[in-house]
This record gives structure tokens, sequence and C-alpha cells, in this order.
């Protein structure tokens, strides 16, 4: 499939290998690049990594907390076995060198010593594996939980629906809000550069939340260090996970398995609440969902889709077509002065419903709702000096076609 | 290819030294044959290397300076395939082609057209990987490992990628039938199996592993293929397939792929550490049986590179337990090493620095994969850069160091001259010293969260990460004087004698260096 639809990018390689000349010179030596950063103050990201972490995350949950108390078992262990092994291996090549006029002695078996040096690591492993046996019996147990999330990864935001409990029939995209210039060092980056989103999973402290995953295109993975999990989310399976926050707060985290370009572009930021916060939240989200509830028969104006469809353009598109409708020569199409935006809107709708050209380019944006994909395309329209006959398309002509 | 031959064939073939081109072209001696591996993979080797410091180049500030992502991907994409698959399987097949005749007391291979063929299959795979870069779309960008339905997106350097493997695959299966049937029929008289050279044994459990897990590996690309091309959905859910299917079979295959590329080094060390100790190898029935012992466990710990696909308590446990199991053979091999060395009389030229130096930094990529094995604790660190760390520690500081350890310990064999001992040394320190300034950091990259294959990471990441990618390309020019050495070697140097070492024991020293062109005509007997 790819072979065919694949736009040509052959001269991609030498425009990057030009690039990569004129960007190394620049980057190691001069030291404006060093300056730069050393200018910006980096702190501790709370709930993330702090500046030059040694160690596991401070963890959120028994779960990751038992996790440090096994890393520091397995490594002392490893430790001593690493002090003694080498310890008598550097002893010998100080002692039993020729220049200090050793003679080598000529034993070369010991049934003895090697029955030992058998069985005493086969004990040690034991050691090791019973606290673990314990613990993995404990992450699997997603039993008894108080509010189900189910947490969709795609190319390149996750999506929470909340499935039960309280907050039950709240669904939420989450995209990294990080702006682009930061990205490409044409703006400070800020202390969470990354590690931020426009709509964090909020969850209530001290109640069992279980994940349950799955993907819509690849295969993403769940990673969220202070809460001690990582779980893959695998399109066509459900899979879950769990965890119980100790105390509130912002805790963040990646997608751990690639999922293509903009695989370190979607992160996971959770927010845990305090019951009565997480309450409020619940009412307030319910309020503006009812608000948001669109009737299907209203007649829009052009202004309000296009005020609507820059948000989901940006939260949708931007990744691929970029925020000026550019697109990325040879690999994503252009949809300034496209002819897709500018002619019959029925093709745009159906490229918007059902995808185009397959895997790996257009995707089907059936998740999007009538008023999203109508507010998109009438925002693509009147966007970048675009000038389109037809510059409304109604969210009862998407439910139409939607339909059909 | 006999009718190409018998074209020229006015020549008695036995004892003419074919010249130029049609010398390496038309190669069928193990000697020459094993010099194209070696050569080719050192290129693969600084080829795989330039992508590496690409890549590290671009991790080296937070923020996109010099690729964009998806070239990032692809850069982490052909860097791992190169290495794996192009620079270290081919180079420990260069050694057995060099070595395992000599060590054995056997003329040359077992068949030597299908050898030349094993390596000419070489040269279309890397072309087809190297010219990947410049198909529509870029080279494969969904990691070696090419999950689907990651792998299912790929533009048509995906498929180069798939030509590649399988024509690898082809080249791999060969050299192993050359290299088992060379073992088991063609030892001098006298020579039983338990008194094979430790590097013969490893290399032989080897071959026998590679074609057990080539052909899974080019089952998984092909059903990868077909999905791809021809509407299967093997790895597809919607049509009834499952993408994790695709994780199982090619870790069947991947697994053992690891023990592939360590058994052999742990062959050449336990070559170098009695030659230098001058003392014989502590344990040698049991070195045989923990390399088989490894052997046999690499079958049954494939998922633990998987333990966050959610699989059952009970799936987690088992691999757990197998995985932490193979820690007591490999726990053998090293304290037999160290027992080898103990009340020896050593001296420390490169290739025992090597081998001392692999043993030292390969125990500790083996006690983080004890940590690693742990599946509770995995679920934290598998795929941030503590994985990155702990493979690094066992294939660059395991495999390539045992590599350049073999290649000091021969090369006097091979050319006839000594190395430039100085120059060796160099190496090895600043191989060691840089190798250690790359990696070790990576660990605490790891357990703070850094995810892998990330084109660009959080600002608390940045200053590690500017020190590390230093540190590469410390590693990676190290390597030039590595490529100095030898060709000084290959030009001149002292004259090497036949023992060229004074504790060296076993077959290929009793020839004289260099190895002449035609060895052991005659079967040498060994009592």
């Amino acid at each position: 499939m790819g072979w065919f639809y694949a736009p040509a990018q052959r001269g991609d390689v030498a425009r990057q290998m030009a690039r990569i000349g004129a960007t190394l010179g620049a980057l190691w030596f001069s030291a404006g690049a060093w300056a730069q950063q050393a200018a910006q103050q980096v702190d501790d990201m709370p709930g993330g990594p702090k500046v030059h972490q040694l160690n596991l995350i401070e963890p959120a949950t028994a779960i990751a907390r038992d996790q440090h108390w096994i890393h520091n078992f397995v490594m002392v262990i490893c430790v001593l076995i690493f002090i003694a092994v080498f310890g008598v291996m550097f002893y010998s090549v100080w002692k039993h060198r020729k220049s200090k006029g050793a003679k080598s002695a000529s034993f070369h078996e010991s049934t003895a010593v090697e029955i030992a040096w058998t069985v005493v690591p086969l004990l040690i492993v034991v050691g090791m594996a019973l606290p673990a046996t314990r613990m993995v019996v404990e992450q699997k147990d997603t039993s008894g939980a108080d509010i189900t999330v189910k947490a969709t990864g795609m190319q390149w935001k996750w999506g929470y629906e909340y499935l039960k409990g309280e907050g039950e029939g709240i669904s939420i995209y989450s995209t990294l809000t990080t702006p682009q210039e930061q990205i490409d060092n044409k703006a400070p980056k800020s202390q969470t550069y990354l590690t931020e989103v426009d709509e964090p999973l909020v969850v209530p402290v001290d109640k069992k939340v279980r994940v349950v995953l799955t993907a819509n295109d690849v295969i993403h993975a769940f990673y969220v260090p202070a809460l001690g999990i990582k779980q893959d989310a695998i399109p066509g399976f459900l899979r879950d996970t769990w965890f119980r926050a100790e105390r509130p707060g912002t805790f963040r985290g990646y997608c751990a398995e690639l999922c293509g370009k903009n695989h370190a572009f979607m992160p996971i930021v959770v927010e845990v609440k305090s019951a009565e916060d997480y309450k409020s939240w619940v009412a307030e989200r319910k309020k503006a969902m009812a608000a948001q509830a669109d009737d299907p028969n209203k007649d829009w104006q052009v202004p309000d889709l296009v005020a609507r469809g820059e948000k989901v353009y940006g939260a949708n598109c931007a990744a691929c077509h970029q925020a000026a409708g550019t697109g990325i020569p040879g690999a994503f199409p252009a949809l300034k002065e496209d002819k897709v935006v500018l002619g019959p809107q029925e093709e745009q709708i159906s490229v918007l419903l059902n995808g185009q050209g397959g895997a790996g380019k257009m995707p089907a944006w059936k998740q999007l709702s009538d008023v999203e994909i109508a507010s998109v395309i009438t925002y693509t329209r009147n966007a970048w000096g675009n000038k389109a006959e037809d510059n409304i398309v109604q969210p009862r002509e998407v439910a139409a076609a939607r339909n059909k | 290819m006999s009718a190409v031959l018998d074209h020229h064939g006015h020549a008695d073939h036995a004892h003419d030294h074919p010249h130029g081109l049609r010398r390496w072209l038309f190669a069928t001696n193990h000697k020459d044959i094993g010099t194209l591996y070696l050569w080719f993979s050192f290129a693969m080797l600084i080829v795989g290397g330039l992508n590496a410091l690409l890549l590290r180049a671009e991790l080296f500030q937070p923020g996109l300076q010099i690729v964009k992502p998806e070239v990032f991907n692809q850069l982490t994409t052909m860097h791992g395939l190169i290495m794996v698959f192009g620079a270290i399987m081919p180079a420990f097949v260069g050694f057995a082609n060099w070595q395992i005749p000599l060590m054995v007391g056997a003329p040359d291979m077992a068949f030597a057209r299908m050898n030349n063929f094993s390596f000419w299959l070489l040269i279309p795979s890397a072309l087809l990987l190297v010219g990947s870069y410049f198909a529509p779309g870029g080279a494969a960008a969904g990691g070696w490992t090419m999950y689907a339905p990651l792998s299912i997106q790929m533009g048509p350097g995906m498929d180069m990628v798939i030509f590649a493997v399988h024509l690898l695959g082809a080249s791999s299966i060969m050299g192993s039938i050359n290299i088992i049937t060379t073992i088991l029929n063609m030892r001098a008289p006298g020579m039983t199996l338990m008194k094979m050279p430790m590097f013969v044994w490893t290399w032989l459990i080897t071959a026998y592993l590679l074609i057990a897990v080539m052909p899974v590996l080019a089952g998984a690309i092909t059903m990868t293929l077909t999905d791809r091309h021809f509407g299967t959905s093997f790895f597809n859910a919607a049509g009834g397939g499952d993408p994790v299917m695709f994780q199982h079979i090619f870790w069947f295959f991947g697994h053992p792929e690891v023990y592939i590329m360590i058994l052999p080094a742990f062959g050449i060390v336990s070559e170098i550490i009695p030659t230098f100790a001058r003392k014989r190898l502590f344990g040698y029935p049991s070195m045989v049986y923990a390399t088989s012992s490894i052997a046999i466990l690499s079958f049954i710990v494939w998922a633990h590179h998987m333990f966050t696909t959610g699989m059952p308590a009970m799936g987690q446990l088992f691999f757990m337990y197998a995985t932490m199991l193979i820690a007591v053979p490999t726990g053998v091999k090293v304290f037999n090493w160290v027992a080898t060395m103990w009340r020896g009389s050593m001296t420390f030229e490169t290739p025992m620095l090597f081998a001392i130096g692999f043993i030292f930094v390969f125990t500790m990529g083996g006690l983080t994969g004890i940590i690693l094995s742990v599946a509770p604790l995995d679920i934290q660190l598998h795929d941030t850069y503590y994985v990155v760390a702990h493979f690094h520690y066992v294939l660059v500081a395991g495999s390539l160091f045992a590599l350049f350890a073999g290649t000091y310990f021969w090369l006097p064999k091979w050319t006839g001259h000594m190395y430039d001992e100085g120059l060796g040394k160099l190496h090895f320190w600043a191989s060691l010293i840089t190798f250690n300034l790359t990696f070790f950091p990576m660990h605490f990259l790891g357990l703070a969260g850094m995810p892998r294959r990330y084109a660009d990471y959080a600002m608390q990441f940045a200053d590690f990460n500017a020190f590390v990618s230093v540190a590469a390309f410390g590693f990676g020019l190290s390597q030039l004087i590595f490529l100095w050495a030898v060709i000084k070697c290959i030009r001149g140097g002292k004259p090497a004698t036949a023992q060229v070492w004074e504790g060296a024991h076993g077959l290929e020293w009793t020839v004289p260096s260099p190895a002449p062109f035609h060895t052991f005509e005659t079967p040498p007997t060994v009592k």
C-alpha cells in the first residue's frame, strides 16, 4: 500500500544532510547554544523528574513504593555480588601478575567450588523472586475499582472516557500544549516542557482507579512513573492496570511505546484531587457538557464555527498539516490552497469521516462529533487566506453524510 | 557458481592463488572469506555508528535542532538493525571462518562455495538497508523490533528492510550449516568434542540457535509483508489478527538472538584469559554445560521483553522465574574466568585488557539484567533509557569488546605482524572510559523515567543527555584508533612467531604466521 500512496520524499535526506552540516557547526563551535540553556534556569518538575535525578521518581502509590523497595533490595544484592566478584578479580590482577614473579598454579577444576557457585546464586535468585511474586499478583489485581477510565492511545494524543464510578460519562481528549516555537527553539522552554497537556486525566485521591487501555491506530503505552504503572495500549484489544494515588498532586508521564513521528509529544498528565475537589470538578464538567451538547439542528454562523474549528484543528490536525496549514512537503499535504478544501464540501466531509490513502496517511476522524467536524472544515475553508466558495458546513450536513 | 569458475578454470584451483577482484568475488578460501566478513562488519559498524552519532547530536539539547522526529525514528531503527545484523553478527561469522578450521585442524570450511554465497548475500542486504534512506518516506522508522501495526504504516523503506533481513537470515542459516558441518565432521583425529577449544564450542551452540530462530524471524517479517501488501490480517485486530502475536514471534527469535551475539564472545574471552594467565581454563566441562544451559533457557524467556503488554500474572511469573534462572549459568561463566585468572601468571597485552574489560563491564550489564528481570520493577524500567543502558552494556561492552579482544589476539596470526601495543592499549582505555561515560548516565535517565526512542525530552533530562552525547562522540572517535592499529599491523610491524603468545595453546598456533593460504591439508593429530 505504502508504495503507491507515499508522497515522494527523495530529496529529504539530502536536505537533512545540508541542515545537519550547518547545524553541527553552529551547535558545537559557538557558545550560543550553551549560553541559551545556561540562561534558562531549570527547576525540578513537580510530579515529574527532578534535575539530575539519579533514582526512581518519588512514589505516589503503594505499588510505586514497592517498586522502590524491590529496586533497592535487588540493587544492594547486585552491588554486593559486584564487589565480591571484582574484589577477587582485581586482587588477582594485582597479585598474580608475571611482572611480580607470579608462577601459574596448575589447578583447573574443583567440584565442590563449582557446585557452591551454582547453588548459592540459585538461592539468591529465589530470594529475589519471592517478594517480586507478591508484587506481580498485587499489580495484576484490577478488581474492586471505584472508578474505571478508558484511555485510548491515538497518534498522537490520549482520549479518556469515564466508564464507571463518580464522573461516569465524562469524555476528554488530552493533547500536548507545549507551543511549537519552544520545540523549534524559538522561545524559551517552560519548566514542564513536553509534559504539559490541555486536559489532564483527573481522578480522586485514595480511590482505586482502573485504567482500561486500547488504541486507535498503533500500539502506545500509558506510563506514569510516580504512580508505578506502565501498560501497553493495543489497537483492537483491551488491557487494564490500576492505581490508588495516596496524595493529591499532578503526576506526569509519557507514551512509552514507539508510535510514530510524534511519539515524544503525547505526554500523560494525571491530576489527583481531594474528594471534594473531584466532586466539584465532575459537577463543573457535567454542566459544561450539557451546555456543549449542541442542538443538532441549530444553524451556525461562520465566525462561531471558525472559532470552534480552530481549537479542533489545533488538537487534531496541526500535528501533520501544521498550524499554518502548510503541511510538510513530501510527507503531509498542505491545506492552504488545497483543492479538496476549496472544492465541493461533500468530498471534504467524506475524507474526514472515512480517511484517505490507506495506512499511515489521512486517518478517519469518525470519533469527532458532527459539530467538531463541521467546525474544523469551516475553519480550513476560511483560514490562511483560503476563500472557498462553499465556506460553511453545518453539523447536520455532517450528520447526514455520516448516516448515509 | 561452478559454471562461472569453470569458465576461468584453466589453472589448478587447489593451488592457485587468485588475485585482484577475482580473489574476493570468487573466494572459497575460509581465510579470505573471513577477512571479507570482518571488513564488511567494520564498515557496517562505522555506518551504524554514524547513525548513532547523528541521533546523539539531536539529543544533545532539548528541542529539535538537527533532524525532524520522523528522521530521528529512522536513525534509531537503522542504528539497531545495522549494528545487530550488519556489524555484530557478521563479525562473529568472520571469526568463525578464520578460526574454526584452524582450531579444529580442518583444511577449510565444509561447503566452500556456499560460504562464498553466504558472504556475498550480505552486500545486497547492506545496500537495501542503507539505501532505504532514499526511499519515498525514508527508511523504516518502527524501531529495530519492527512492531506491528506501526511497521504496517511505513513506506517502501520497510519493504527494503524486510528483504534485507530475509537475505541476512538466509546468509546466517547457510553460515550456520557450514559451521556445524565443519565442526562435527572435520575435526582433526583425536579431537573429541570435549577437547574442542571453547570458541569452537560456543560457535557450535550459536549455529544451532541461528538455525532454530532465523526462520522464525523470517516468518514474522513475511507476515508483516503480506499484511502490508496482500490484504492479510495476521497482526490486524480488525481482521481477526493480533498485534501482540508479532511481539511473541519476534522475541521468540529475539531472545535467542541476544545469545547468538554473546555466546561466541564468551568463546573468545575463554580463549584469551587462559593464554595470558598462562593457566588452563578453569572448569572446562562446566563452561560447556553452562553455555548449553544458557542456549536452552534462551528459548523460554522471550516474553520478559513484553511484561507491559498485559499478559496474565501467571505468564509474568513464569517468564520472570525463567529469566532469573539464566543468571545462574551466566554467573558460572564469570566465576570460571575469575578462577582461571586466580593464581595465574598474568600479563596484560591488549587482548587481555579487552577480555578483562569485557568481564568487568559485561557483568554490569548482566546485573542490570537481573534488575530488569524482576517483573514488577520492569514495569517502571521497560522502554526507558535504563534498558538502553542495559543492552549496550551487554552488546557493546560485551560483544564488541570481545570482538576487539579477539582481533588483537589473532591479528598477528592473520597478518604475520605484531600490532602496535601502544595503539592497542590507547584504544582499550579510550574505549573503556568513553563507553562508561556514554552509557552509565543512561541508567539514571531511565530510572528518572525518560522513555527511549524519544526525539525530544523534558528540560530536567538535559544535562545528562548533553554529557552522554559528548561522550558518545568520544567513543565513536576512539574506534578510529582501532582502524589505525589494524591497518598499521597489516602494513607491517614486528614479525610474529608461529606461537605469537607465550601462553598460547591450540592448533592455530602450530601453523606459521601469517597463516598460509592453505593449512592442515593433512590433518594434525591431537593427543
